[in-house]
């Protein structure tokens, strides 16, 4: 009796383990043959000197690597990359929250902001990448026209190599605080109304309120908004290729731009390949490093 | 003296409110307008003058060229690429949010670990694949990397969400002699809808703009996506502003709608991204 129980619960398991498999497979053979592969093959091609097109194909070792590490418009990239990450997190978030406070604290009338303010985030990266390209331009742009006004000249915002970087952070900021509003505004219905009353009841003004109630219920929600845009401005791609192309030089090169113009328009498909593992293995260390110090302190506060 | 300084304040946030509003939509007013203009109109008018017509030509050039090509392309990619992926990450979700097994855990920390991976790490072997396989330059080669790059994000959320549904519908259904196949078509998939909708929009709206991988595996202009619809006509009309401005204009149409009819499921699902990584 026992022991056909025991088989039986056997059988259940192997028909558990049998289920599980066939449910997984689809999404394992995907991720293998575009995710895991992909980047094996990524590591493996860094090794070679390729044109990506014809057969001759020489292996090099780790000659790539070498010239990676030393390579300075990588690591002006790089420095780049750190530079977008830093200021969209102090910029966007920020603004986010001020933003997502305004509508919280004016109740109903604000409809109209929620739906005004969202609007930039309707757009693709790209064509906000081209809008802004013909919006900033010298002659016929939005500052020029604005400097004309008070009788100054043509602004070039993007043809200057030190204030591009900047604008293109500007325009990152005014394509993603949206985003961050929208998020800290879900962030405020998580805050029971009956803590905002007994605050209010308490004789608190609502700065006090902001400050001393919400602001630190909201944290956990702002520090993953930070992460979220950590990790999305070390990938940043579309809307940079395409209203700069890296330049002017390489004043607003990111790694993901100059990996994409050694592999696709150089076609040095070997040292393109190693500069995207590269970039690969230095978004992962930012990634774990950041955590880490954030997890860190929340234990640390408990 | 509490409540005229709390009058200021609210002054100075209607003003820095008012400020914020020019600043987000300044530049769709910039591209709306001029897109009306003829070629020169903005350099010897000013950028923000009003049309002088409203003429349509610009959205006529357009509209008559490969437009609706870029379009229908994107939604035949959208919609394949769109069903695989929900009906496939339902199906992963199932076994990780409800069964016990050993590799369960490992399996889905491996899956979510996959959605900080950077796409162009990808790039150059899926180039590769697409070439060999003989599907470069062709709607086909978006599918795979579409479907695969969204797949840890969507397992994570409706892994998350199918572990909500109440363990008592399992047992009842279990008691009625459902096996694990039946019991996701029949209970699980249907019960975790509101989850795929949102999924459905998150990368939906991702899948629509995509950029890296559409501008990689195709080249000729009958078998692009509508992002690239804007990347051809510049190319062509560089110097004509009030052209570009047209196309960009046509390429927003789609989502404004989809804003107008279903605002609060498309905030919704367009966050739903935003969570702890």
């Amino acid at each position: 009796m026992g022991k056909k129980e025991l088989s039986l619960a056997a059988k259940r398991k192997q028909d558990t383990r049998r289920a599980a498999f066939v449910f997984l497979l689809p999404i394992a053979l995907l991720m293998i043959v575009f995710i895991f592969y992909p980047i094996v093959d990524t590591f493996y091609t860094s090794l070679f000197k390729w044109n990506g097109i014809s057969a001759d194909k020489t292996m090099i070792g780790l000659k790539n690597w070498v010239k990676l590490a030393k390579d300075t418009s990588f690591w002006t990239a790089f420095k780049n990359n750190l530079v977008v990450m830093v200021l969209s997190i102090c910029i966007q978030i920020p603004i986010g929250l001020a933003l997502a406070t305004f509508i919280d604290f004016g109740g109903k009338k604000m409809t109209i902001f929620k739906v005004l303010w969202f609007i930039p985030l309707l757009m693709s990266s790209v064509a906000i990448g081209f809008l802004f390209s013909y919006a900033l331009a010298t002659n016929g742009g939005i500052f020029s026209a604005i400097s004309k006004i008070f009788g100054g000249g043509n602004i070039d915002l993007l043809g200057n190599p030190k204030t591009a970087l900047y604008t293109v952070i500007g325009v990152i900021a005014w394509q993603f605080t949206p985003f961050y509003m929208v998020y800290c505004m879900a962030a405020y219905t998580n805050v029971p109304t009956d803590v905002y009353e007994a605050a209010i009841i308490d004789g608190a003004t609502k700065g006090q309120y902001f400050w001393r109630v919400a602001l630190p219920l909201l944290a956990p929600s702002i520090k993953s908004a930070a992460i979220l845009s950590m990790v999305g401005s070390l990938k940043y791609f579309d809307l940079v290729y395409v209203m700069t192309g890296g330049g002017p030089g390489t004043s607003t090169e990111l790694m993901a731009t100059y990996m994409y113009k050694q592999s696709f328009v150089k076609f040095n498909m070997g040292y393109g390949s190693a500069v995207a593992a590269g970039m690969f293995i230095l978004i992962s260390l930012t990634s774990l490093i950041t955590m880490r110090i954030l997890n860190g302190r929340k234990k640390g506060d408990a | 003296m509490k409540k005229t300084k709390s009058r200021l304040s609210w002054g100075i946030a209607w003003i820095l409110g008012i400020f914020w509003s020019v600043v987000a939509l300044l530049p769709f007013v910039f591209m709306v307008l001029n897109s009306f203009k003829e070629k020169f109109e903005l350099l010897t008018e000013g950028v923000f003058s009003i049309p002088k017509s409203f003429n349509l030509e610009n959205y006529k050039t357009v509209l008559t060229g490969n437009f609706f090509r870029f379009f229908f392309n994107s939604v035949i990619v959208l919609v394949i690429s769109l069903t695989i992926l929900l009906f496939i990450s339902a199906c992963a979700s199932y076994p990780l949010s409800r069964f016990k097994f050993r590799l369960a855990k490992p399996i889905y920390s491996l899956i979510v670990a996959c959605m900080s991976i950077p796409i162009h790490i990808t790039l150059i072997p899926v180039f590769k694949m697409s070439k060999d396989m003989g599907i470069y330059d062709s709607i086909w080669a978006l599918i795979g990397p579409y479907v695969a790059t969204a797949i840890p994000i969507s397992v994570f959320i409706l892994t998350s969400f199918m572990r909500e549904i109440p363990k008592e519908i399992e047992e009842a259904a279990q008691i009625d002699g459902c096996g694990k196949y039946q019991m996701f078509f029949r209970i699980i998939f249907p019960l975790a809808k509101p989850g795929l909708a949102t999924l459905a929009i998150y990368n939906g709206v991702n899948m629509w703009n995509e950029f890296s991988f559409a501008y990689t595996l195709t080249q000729s202009s009958a078998n692009r996506t509508l992002p690239l619809a804007v990347w051809e006509f510049q190319g062509q009309y560089s110097m004509n502003t009030p052209m570009v401005m047209a196309v960009l204009t046509l390429t927003v149409i789609p989502m404004i709608i989809l804003f107008i009819f279903a605002q609060d499921k498309l905030v919704k699902g367009m966050t739903a991204g935003a969570v702890k990584g």
